[in-house]
């Protein structure tokens, strides 16, 4: 690992079994299983945003979530400061999470109801036994001072349901960076919040980076947004990365058909422009029966039928730091 | 707005007020404007804007507590709100026929796709047999780009890009004068998002169809509408060809929209922040219903609310900053 990176992903795989009834136990012993991350890996520098794009179901939240220790990987390492987190023992690893906090999309679902928000915002300075009582309290304030949501005495004793969505969210916010962490997974941090407060929390988390020294990974769907906010960007689908470049590469020079066709699907705020989008034949397939050889293929403007077929393409860089998974990119 | 006697639809002063334990909320306030043939007309607005219950009233399906107060909404000669149960029920669907959000929970899950078709035509169209229908339910899907065999599929054996495209193809069996497009592609993903859109299009200059599209994405309105209709907290606050809001927004809020919006194609672009929320709609400002977050805010502001005004061709905005005699 070198000296910058703060994290590292190899070969990450998840694979979820698919349910059987119980007469297709007795019948077949072929298992299937939902790949939804299928051997990725990249790494995140120390102070960038790295974020991972893509459509729903292409694993990106999963790869969020395994990243926290919020599910086990089914294989593959994560390094997190050169610690390797997924064999970590339950102690080591209430240590680690300090560093490590997640923030979810649904600012209403991921908080407790019936607990006040400096309750909540709190909760993990006892759980962590960091601070208590009025220690707790001061540095409860201070947080919520800090995202925004002043004045703090008034917000410390509001129960979720008195706040809008783009205050909870800066609740959720206030609650991550209380344990003063590293690195925070944002998964989808603005897309329930309505458009007009949605630039003011990015902005948020643009400062808190600059003032905390964080370090983000953010999951998102809407490239316009990632286009904005990160540094590098990883395109992913069906559970693999296809494009991984910095964000003015991916979008000037993106190579990946499955990237072209994405950008291209973005709506842009000008009228009557009909652009003419890179048409992809049918939908996504189903994460159980992946298609053999590129994932890609079966909706592929550009498909070479043969060698598409029997070969999965490798993430390989094109230029300096431009990482492709397809082999016809380069011609 | 426009010309009255020729205008497809004309809706003019529809107020619609919820009644809650908390009080009454008037979710549209005073809404006049009129729909053109082959017009596409975006309607865009934060959630608790109107939007919605202004799609839903156009058909005078506002649900309850809801009522429509006030008003008068004229189609193809016909006033909507003054029509018996069953001549408002031969409306909806023939000559005006809505796409609702939500794909998943909008068609039954025990029916298959071609018997929805079927009790839709022949609802309308009794003398039509089941043969036939299922026919026209064949080449809609066509039209709508899904495999003809379909029909007798069941809801859950669709994606959810194939089920709004059902939607769709419902919405247009009865070959009716005007879609709602109620937000039909924010539980889509950003390709099959692409793909919709163009269909819709495309269905519009192919029936010559008005089609009015809510949502909340000011990009999707801007590259798709002709005409946009900007709400905020129940009022209409700008109405104006898509150019001309996209070149010369007049009502604050619409300016601040946009700048707060990202665009994939502009290098380095700065975004500004709204400041504040939108008010409650129990408890709204005194005077213009922006002016906590306008920077361009003054003393007149306060204190009265703001009327609708021209400030160009077609193109109107409720600020007093473009009153006569006042400099914007």
């Amino acid at each position: 690992m070198s000296e910058n990176e703060i994290l590292k992903v190899e070969h990450l795989k998840k694979y979820f079994p698919v349910e059987k009834s119980f007469l297709e136990k007795m019948l077949t012993r072929t298992r299937h299983f939902v790949r939804a991350v299928d051997d990725v890996s990249f790494s995140v520098l120390k102070g960038e945003i790295f974020t991972l794009a893509g459509e729903s179901g292409c694993g990106k939240t999963t790869t969020g979530k395994i990243i926290v220790s919020l599910m086990p990987p089914t294989s593959g390492k994560i390094f997190f400061d050169n610690v390797e987190i997924t064999t970590l023992n339950h102690e080591a690893l209430r240590v680690l999470k300090r560093k490590l906090q997640i923030i979810f999309q649904d600012p209403y679902a991921s908080f407790n109801p019936r607990m006040k928000i400096g309750e909540a915002v709190g909760h993990p300075l006892e759980i962590h036994d960091i601070a208590k009582g009025s220690e707790k309290r001061k540095k409860v304030l201070e947080i919520l001072d800090r995202v925004g949501l002043t004045p703090a005495e008034k917000f410390v004793d509001l129960y979720p349901h008195q706040m809008s969505g783009g205050q909870r969210q800066r609740a959720a916010m206030a609650r991550a960076l209380i344990l003063q962490p590293e690195f925070i997974v944002a998964d989808e941090p603005v897309s329930m919040i309505d458009v007009s407060l949605r630039t003011a929390i990015i902005d948020l988390m643009l400062n808190l980076r600059k003032d905390f020294g964080l370090t983000y990974l953010f999951i998102t769907h809407d490239l316009a947004i990632a286009k904005y906010i990160s540094d590098r960007i990883a395109i992913m689908y069906l559970g693999k990365i296809v494009e991984l470049a910095d964000k003015q590469t991916i979008f000037s020079n993106p190579m990946h058909p499955y990237t072209q066709a994405l950008l291209a699907a973005i709506p842009v705020p000008v009228p009557e422009r009909m652009r003419k989008t890179t048409q992809l034949k049918g939908d996504v397939p189903s994460a159980i029966n992946i298609p053999s050889g590129c994932r890609f293929r079966t909706r592929c403007p550009r498909c070479a039928e043969k060698t598409c077929k029997e070969k999965e393409p490798e993430l390989v860089p094109v230029s300096p730091n431009h990482y492709v998974a397809c082999d016809l990119a380069e011609k | 707005m426009g010309n009255m006697t020729q205008s497809l639809m004309t809706v003019d002063t529809l107020t619609v007020e919820y009644w809650t334990r908390k009080g009454k909320i008037r979710a549209v306030d005073n809404l006049s404007f009129s729909l053109e043939k082959s017009e596409t007309l975006g309607v865009v607005g934060e959630s608790g804007s109107g939007k919605s219950t202004l799609g839903l009233s156009l058909i005078d399906l506002v649900p309850f507590p809801g009522r429509i107060t006030r008003g008068k909404i004229v189609l193809n000669g016909k006033e909507i709100l003054k029509l018996q149960k069953d001549e408002l029920r031969n409306l909806r669907g023939k000559e005006i026929c809505y796409v609702f959000q939500d794909p998943m929970t909008s068609l039954n899950p025990v029916k298959k796709i071609g018997d929805h078709f079927v009790e839709l035509i022949r609802t309308h169209e009794p003398q039509v047999t089941k043969q036939q229908a299922l026919e026209r339910a064949k080449k809609l899907l066509r039209d709508v780009g899904i495999q003809p065999e379909r029909v007798s599929d069941y809801p859950h054996q669709l994606s959810g890009g194939m089920r709004q495209r059902v939607m769709i193809a419902l919405a247009i069996a009865l070959n009716p004068a005007i879609v709602v497009a109620d937000e039909p592609t924010t539980a889509l993903d950003v390709i099959v998002q692409a793909k919709i859109l163009d269909l819709l299009n495309a269905l519009r200059d192919a029936y010559g169809m008005a089609l009015i599209l809510i949502t909340h994405d000011l990009s999707i309105v801007l590259q798709r509408s002709d005409r946009i209709i900007v709400m905020y907290a129940g009022q209409m606050v700008e109405c104006a060809p898509s150019t001309e809001i996209y070149l010369n927004p007049k009502h604050p809020y619409t300016q601040r929209l946009l700048k707060s919006i990202p665009n994939i194609e502009l290098a380095d672009q700065k975004l500004e922040a709204i400041s504040g929320s939108p008010p409650d709609l129990l408890n709204l400002p005194k005077g213009c219903r922006f002016w906590p977050r306008c920077y361009y805010a003054f003393e007149k502001c306060r204190r009265e609310a703001p009327p609708l005004i021209e400030t160009g061709t077609e193109h109107f905005a409720r600020c007093f900053l473009y009153e006569e005699g006042r400099k914007a």
